[in-house]
């Protein structure tokens, strides 16, 4: 019931088998993209003086790629990887629930020489604390990534330690059936927005889906409230603890909540993700901000008629360009085995070569490389693609950007008390603070 | 207990004289053999070393680690000391914690109150060889048997505002699982559910084991059927008694499963044990914090132990 860590699972099976099948132009492409690189790995192994002897052509993976579809792909890239280095990958797969809550202890035991994680706070906090290498060098090799991209891969310290491999982002989605119906136009701005979901209540429709009973979906609101009013540097600052809860500006992205609380779905708390997007499908509701994963609630001939829009700008000195799109990825681990095979592997699965492998057996993925051949794309992840590549700045979700025991112990109960007291504003934001200064505290 | 007096038998034996040189001819006279005293020593040592280190040692390493703030990272040895400040956090800056105690207590309240003098009420009618009372211990006592996925399941099903059998049936628009001033009544409801059956069946077996000499003199007496429970059978019944008391105080300190299916123990449903996974398990890895929580969870269990014990020895003696 929780959320898909990748959107493979879903999209993939909505698309029809002759599109899936292997398109003849990607795979001269994907040829091309291999010997490309296996050359640049012979020349590596020319000047490879590490010399670990038998050891050399192994490197290990850990994976939570755990759900069949993503679970496939990933051991199709690393046979790929295969092909074009004649390295051997063991790929240790566990599923990704338990992968997340072990993390800890798995990085401080024998993880694997590359292991799969996610941009943002933790990465960084990883990195920090020495549970990852920095891996500047292979983004030396790498292209194909925009500067949103490179910068969600950048620790702390300016070093990358991350590359990322897929994506989505999150938007309002809306049927274009209902709204051509009705005749409703994209809203720019705030007011037009709150314009649109009144005449939605006069049209006997709920104006926006909602659902917070799992607990982080309703994050996705407040981040993007915070973004459009605050701006991408804020809601960074914030999220690790440098910013006061209890400043205005926290304090207006809650006044601003609050205000469009009304045109939420009521009683939002007892509602899972999957019944709001329902009543989106059922054509309840006008429209509903959420991940590119919400496709997974609408059948495949419905998918044509979903459509989606960014949230609306708020205030104009701040745009409405930079939006919440987490990233999953790759990292090396703090003492890889083997050191040249892991940075090689990774220069593999950031390149367009393993981009291409993975659209081509699962097109549903929004890949991170902007080099891949994107021609499998439907209309919805074209779109997808679109916004994101020409977003400013990409947030990875307040879950993913800030701690996570900040996030689960703090952040749930408190938006939750929010949604269930909007009035209580002051209140809430300073039970935030204190609670933010007792975990915040080196 | 029972083993001493063989071992003081074994020290009454008076010593062999200085003169018998070897061991061997002193270890003939002792009352146990080398096999059984091995095998006394095993029976002591293992049970012990198990219940140190599963239980002793767990429990003094979680009220250590409650004064620490520790995040699951980095040795041991970097752990630093905080003294009491996850305690006085917990108190006062923790918003779960108060209704999680609030919870707590009220589900004891509930389960102690309703749901078992309900299941020992189900269990004497049962006890009266009804027409099909097999079907009834059956179904009474399946939801014991389910598992906790499908019971959060089923319930879910009912409950559910939008699609849920509730309030389609009913037409009604109650928010069960959202509105946090009615989801822990939802959630007792279907806690005490599965409690009914429970008590159902381990004092439906106490019944089965009374005298029916017992009932038959007390109906000779003249004595009505409530008369002769509450007089007769119900002292009778005081061992089980105590062990439906017992099962009743740790299920409802213990109750976790449920509230964590519903909807991780937030927004209304705040539990002691909810609030020490949340910041214990997973990612969050408060191990500090929440251990001040397992903590103060340990001493309100302690209390109820106390009682307990206290109530048990006094009548040993008596």
């Amino acid at each position: 019931m929780s959320r898909p860590r990748s959107q493979a699972e879903y999209l993939a099976r909505l698309v029809p088998p002759s599109v899936a099948g292997i398109n003849r132009r990607s795979l001269l492409a994907g040829a091309a993209g291999t010997g490309a690189l296996l050359g640049t790995g012979l020349l590596a192994g020319c000047g490879d003086d590490s010399g670990s002897g038998s050891d050399s052509k192994n490197v290990s993976v850990g994976s939570n790629q755990s759900d069949p579809k993503p679970k496939d792909v990933t051991a199709k890239v690393m046979d790929g990887f295969k092909t074009s280095s004649g390295i051997e990958t063991a790929i240790n797969t566990v599923d990704h629930n338990t992968y997340q809550e072990n993390i800890n202890n798995y990085l401080q035991g024998k993880p694997d020489d590359v292991f799969m994680w996610f941009a943002g706070y933790r990465m960084r906090f990883f990195a920090a604390k020495g549970l990852a290498s920095d891996i500047s060098d292979v983004w030396g090799k790498l292209s194909g990534f925009s500067d949103a991209f490179k910068k969600a891969s950048t620790g702390d310290d300016g070093k990358q330690y991350f590359v990322p491999s897929s994506y989505y982002p999150w938007a309002m989605f809306y049927r274009k059936s209902v709204w051509k119906q009705y005749g409703y136009q994209v809203p720019t701005t705030l007011d037009q927005l709150t314009a649109l979901s009144a005449q939605m209540k006069r049209d006997g429709l709920t104006p926006i889906a909602f659902a917070d009973k799992d607990g982080w979906p309703a994050m996705g609101t407040f981040d993007i409230l915070n973004l459009r009013i605050n701006g991408y540097q804020f809601h960074i600052d914030l999220m690790a603890g440098k910013e006061a809860w209890t400043s205005d500006k926290v304090k207006k992205v809650f006044d601003t909540w609050a205000g469009l609380l009304p045109l939420h779905q009521p009683d939002s708390l007892g509602r899972t993700w999957q019944e709001a997007a329902q009543s989106l499908q059922q054509k309840k509701s006008g429209m509903y901000l959420l991940g590119l994963f919400v496709g997974q609630q609408f059948s495949n001939e419905e998918q044509d008629d979903l459509d989606f829009f960014t949230f609306p700008e708020i205030d104009p000195s701040i745009g409405a360009k930079a939006l919440d799109a987490p990233i999953d990825g790759y990292m090396m681990a703090r003492k890889p085995k083997n050191k040249a095979n892991a940075e090689k592997l990774l220069e593999y699965v950031g390149g367009k070569a393993a981009a291409d492998i993975t659209i081509k057996n699962d097109p549903a993925t929004l890949v991170a490389n902007t080099g891949a051949d994107v021609s499998g794309y439907t209309a919805l992840q074209k779109k997808a693609a679109e916004l994101v590549g020409s977003a400013t700045e990409i947030a990875q979700f307040l879950d993913r950007d800030t701690r996570p025991d900040f996030a689960s112990t703090v952040m749930i109960p408190a938006i939750q008390q929010f949604i269930k007291n909007p009035k209580d504003i002051d209140g809430l934001t300073s039970s935030i603070e204190s609670q933010k200064k007792s975990i915040f505290t080196d | 207990m029972s083993d001493l007096p063989l071992i003081q038998a074994d020290r009454a034996v008076p010593p062999p004289a200085a003169t018998t040189s070897t061991g061997g001819r002193r270890r003939r006279l002792r009352l146990l053999s080398r096999t059984d005293r091995v095998v006394i020593t095993l029976m002591v040592l293992v049970p012990l070393l198990l219940v140190t280190g599963f239980v002793w040692l767990p429990a003094a390493a979680t009220v250590l680690l409650s004064g620490t703030n520790w995040d699951g990272i980095g040795p041991l040895n970097e752990i630093e000391f905080i003294g009491a400040r996850n305690y006085s956090d917990v108190v006062n800056i923790y918003p779960p914690f108060v209704p999680a105690i609030q919870h707590n207590l009220l589900w004891l309240a509930a389960l102690f109150v309703v749901a078992t003098p309900f299941g020992m009420f189900l269990a004497v009618l049962l006890d009266k060889e009804l027409r099909g009372s097999r079907f009834y211990q059956t179904a009474l006592y399946l939801p014991v048997v389910l598992s906790l996925a499908l019971i959060g399941f089923v319930w879910q099903l009912l409950y559910s505002r939008d699609q849920g059998l509730i309030n389609a049936v009913f037409g009604s628009n109650i928010d069960w699982y959202g509105d946090s001033s009615v989801n822990i009544w939802a959630v007792m409801i279907a806690s005490g559910w599965r409690h009914v059956g429970y008590i159902m069946l381990l004092y439906l077996a106490g019944l089965k084991g009374v005298d029916p000499s017992l009932r038959e003199a007390a109906a000779v007496d003249g004595a009505s059927e409530s008369r002769t429970f509450f007089r007769v059978v119900f002292p009778v019944l005081r061992p089980i008694n105590i062990i439906v008391l017992v099962v009743t105080v740790i299920e409802s300190l213990r109750a976790f499963d449920l509230v964590w299916v519903v909807n991780k123990g937030r927004n209304g449903l705040e539990l002691i044990s909810a609030l020490v996974t949340q910041n214990v398990v997973g990612e969050a890895s408060r191990i500090g914090f929440g251990s001040a929580l397992a903590t103060i969870m340990l001493v309100v269990s302690l209390v109820f132990i106390t009682i307990y014990l206290a109530t048990v020895l006094r009548e040993n003696r008596q």
